[in-house]
């Protein structure tokens, strides 16, 4: 079994903590793990990329275009920008808040309506389950809990390889034991809104 | 990071995370770098543990003072380690040539963090050729458990041979993860002895000729280690052969199929007789290898020497690519050559257009406001801005375009000095606080000297914040039970040589507009320090208390000055109005003080 996911997102919005609790939870089950991470200067509000695999016989740190299983994006346009990365059976979980970026602020780009990157995406894949997962964050408790939303809605993506309960205790891990009640409210909408759609 | 000293467990690892964990287990008394990435998590984790672990670390103000603190270690007798990213060596590199004359007692392990595809770096150099040059063994890992693996044996073969090892690691090393069982942790020695010996550690000319020879029997020495070294080894069995090394095994080993991999660990001396032995009888070789054609050049070499007939494929044939970093795709678009295992097909983009996002100065960072003044202060004739390696050279995009020239660490200053003589164009330098310190004294004092006329901006944020937020001379030291004072700029800056000093806090726009303009108008040499720390660093330590602004929608008269000259991420403009993002915000009122209306203000 090897199992690809994936992350893309805007610096700071928390990526590669949610690919530490990804990572964390596959070794705990006993599987092989392999990342690639982005550090440094990409990190000041430009587009970042994670990969994480796990299952048997991984050594790659990176996933080849097209063999991500599962694809979660932070940010809509980002997950749109990603599409190569998947393929026609791969799953995809996007955040709906868009991050607009500075060269749109500045007038020299534009930023497309969300409905139009949604379609989009839904065109190229019909596995979508996109939420606002700033605004589920915000109703479990606070706006930063959206990483926690969403790795709750990865928990319950069909083929996910591990279960709702080994995330959950990953994320634990991470989240400082105040925000605790807040991250397992968060991680639970996520989980709840992902099992509704259905996919 | 305290799970980092524990004596056994399983633990997802960052690479660096296992280099730092791969000293602890090899009992090294001394580490010492200069901050760079990909490298610099190592010395973040060092910060925490180095005490505890019984180690002693330091931020060295640059990477040549950092090989030169460890190599006087190992030359005691204590396990020692210097680390940096590959452009870092080029700073390093006057002691690194000659540490391997004289060499050490105790191991010593040098990494360099090459950066192919330059994620953050300004070149992409192979440091591979830094061992050749310099006569160095040299081990490169492909995994963040391979890296710990290595680096035990890096210090055991160090200390066979009497001199550093060269340890390679490039980017998908450094900054992958993947799962490490801990070994035992090792207790270093902290305190050596040196044990003096003109002879060997003074390279005056009649001992550098004896010791040259020296130099070439150790890499005799170092040649039948890597001959016998299980870090270079055969997997898979086939007429066609992979010649790999670093993170290319992993594509390699998963992408490919029916192929013979020979899988480089010690790659420097190349293991001659195992190339040899493995060419016999191959049909084709395919040397997979990122950036130039190091291991080709060597499997060619021996080829020829051997008079072995065997068609070698790589760079020189143009089957393979020099620039930039591999890939698994790179590995599965080789399959004329080589038997691939092909993956599902990817999903074509979508024709939607989507925005650009560049990496971009922060909401509320500093330098931002200093740009802004230091545009304003030169105004319509422009002036030629001579940059420097950190956060600040984001300015480089628009609207600031405050960036027009960059080399290297502390070439702002150096450079400026050339513009400044050979043309009539105003010159304004930029270089953060820690850069000043690593390379822009000499400079400096260079432009006294010989009265070059340019103004030098001091762009101090109290911090060497791009690579994390490390400490450096102007912060003073508070970690691993050292403490030193901050260093003052403003001292050291006159003691250049430099007349025209003046600190100012780019939090005040006008202030600091006003210094600019004396400044860039002075006719001599000036410097402004521009004083003010970065807010990342501030939230880190739970110390930014964020005034909060908002924009009086009455007021304001749609100019847009505040979104497109001062261009805070935190602003946006969607069809009309201005908004400000409360969750980015900082509260620097920078955008308040460029408003022409007045209409952003304070709520709380």
């Amino acid at each position: 079994m090897k199992y690809n996911i994936q992350l893309v997102g805007v610096g700071g919005q928390g990526v590669l903590l949610a690919s530490t609790v990804l990572g964390n939870a596959a070794v705990v089950e006993g599987l092989e793990v392999a990342m690639s991470e982005v550090h440094g200067m990409a990190q000041r509000g430009g587009s970042v990329q994670c990969s994480v695999r796990m299952g048997r016989e991984i050594l790659s740190p990176l996933i080849p275009m097209g063999a991500a299983d599962l694809l979660l994006g932070f940010e809509p346009v980002e997950t749109c920008r990603s599409l190569s990365m998947i393929n026609k059976d791969s799953q995809i979980v996007t955040n709906t808040t868009p991050v607009v970026p500075i060269s749109v602020s500045a007038g020299q780009d534009k930023y497309p309506a969300v409905d139009e990157v949604l379609s989009a995406i839904r065109e190229a894949n019909p596995n979508l389950i996109a939420m606002d997962a700033t605004a589920l964050a915000v109703k479990a408790g606070k706006a930063i809990a959206a990483n926690s939303v969403l790795i709750g809605a990865i928990s319950a993506v069909k083929g996910f390889p591990m279960s709702k309960d080994r995330m959950l205790e990953s994320l634990l891990e991470v989240v400082p034991a105040k925000a605790r009640d807040i991250n397992v409210r968060a991680f639970e909408l996520g989980y709840q809104e992902a099992k509704g759609a259905g996919l | 990071m305290d799970r980092l000293l524990a004596n056994s467990g399983r633990l997802l690892l960052l690479g660096n995370e296992a280099i730092a964990r791969g000293l602890i287990e090899a009992g090294v008394g001394v580490a010492a770098t200069y901050p760079g990435t990909p490298s610099s998590e190592v010395g973040s984790i060092l910060e925490e543990i180095a005490a505890p672990a019984g180690m002693y670390f330091e931020y060295s103000i640059n990477e040549k003072v950092a090989v030169e603190v460890a190599g006087a270690a190992a030359a005691s007798g204590v396990r020692s380690f210097a680390f940096m990213k590959h452009v870092g060596l080029n700073v390093a590199s006057d002691a690194f040539m000659t540490l391997s004359y004289t060499g050490v007692r105790a191991g010593m392990v040098i990494m360099t963090a090459d950066d192919p595809s330059c994620h953050s770096s300004q070149n992409e150099q192979d440091n591979r050729y830094y061992a050749k040059l310099g006569l160095y063994p040299m081990l490169e890992p492909s995994t963040p458990a391979e890296a710990r693996d290595m680096l035990v044996e890096a210090y055991r073969i160090s200390e066979l041979l009497q001199v550093p090892v060269l340890f390679r690691t490039t980017t998908r090393v450094n900054h992958a993860r993947g799962a490490v069982e801990l070994h035992k942790a090792f207790t270093p020695t902290r305190r050596g002895r040196f044990e003096k010996d003109p002879q060997r550690f003074v390279p005056v000319p009649a001992n550098a000729r004896l010791l040259r020879v020296e130099q070439l029997k150790r890499m005799e020495r170092a040649l039948r280690m890597s001959e016998g070294s299980t870090l270079n080894f055969v997997t898979g069995s086939s007429r066609v052969g992979v010649v790999t090394s670093g993170v290319t095994y992993t594509y390699a080993k998963e992408w490919l199929q029916d192929v013979e991999i020979l899988k480089l660990g010690f790659t420097n001396p190349v293991p001659e007789d195992k190339v040899r032995r493995f060419l016999e009888g191959k049909q084709r070789v395919v040397v997979l290898e990122e950036l130039e054609p190091y291991l080709e050049d060597e499997v060619r070499r021996i080829a020829q020497q051997y008079n072995i007939y065997v068609e070698v494929l790589g760079k020189h044939t143009k089957h393979l690519p020099r620039a930039f970093e591999f890939s698994p795709d790179l590995i599965i678009s080789l399959s004329s050559i080589l038997k691939v295992r092909e993956e599902k097909k990817p999903l074509p983009l979508p024709s939607i257009k989507l925005p650009s996002r560049p990496p971009v100065l922060c909401a509320g960072c500093p330098h931002r406001a200093t740009y802004y003044a230091v545009k304003k202060a030169v105004g319509k004739d422009g002036a030629i801005y001579s940059s420097d390696i950190g956060c600040y050279t984001l300015g480089i995009q628009p609207p600031m375009q405050t960036v027009d020239y960059v080399l290297c660490m502390g070439a702002s200053v150096g450079a400026a000095g050339g513009f400044s003589e050979a043309t009539e164009q105003k010159v304004v330098a930029f270089i953060g606080d820690s850069t000043f310190f690593h390379a822009g004294i000499p400079p400096l004092i260079n432009a006294a000297f010989n009265r070059h006329k340019f103004t030098l901006v001091i762009l101090d944020n109290r911090t060497t914040a791009m690579t994390g937020h490390q400490p450096n001379p102007g912060t003073g030291r508070e970690f691993g039970s050292v403490q030193s004072p901050p260093m003052p700029l403003e001292p050291l800056v006159r003691a250049c040589g430099v007349e025209f000093v003046h600190t100012v806090d780019p939090y005040n726009i006008k202030d600091t507009i006003e210094v600019m303009k004396e400044a860039v108008q002075y006719d001599g040499l000036s410097v402004v320090i521009s004083k003010h720390a970065c807010p990342l660093l501030k939230t880190k330590e739970g110390k930014l208390v964020p005034t909060r602004y908002e924009i009086d929608q009455e007021k304001c008269v749609r100019c847009y000055t505040c979104v497109s000259r001062f261009s805070c991420p935190a602003l946006s403009k969607e069809g009309g109005p201005v908004k400000i993002d409360a969750t980015m915000c900082i509260g620097c009122g920078g955008c308040a003080q460029v408003c022409p209306k007045q209409a952003i203000e304070v709520v709380r």
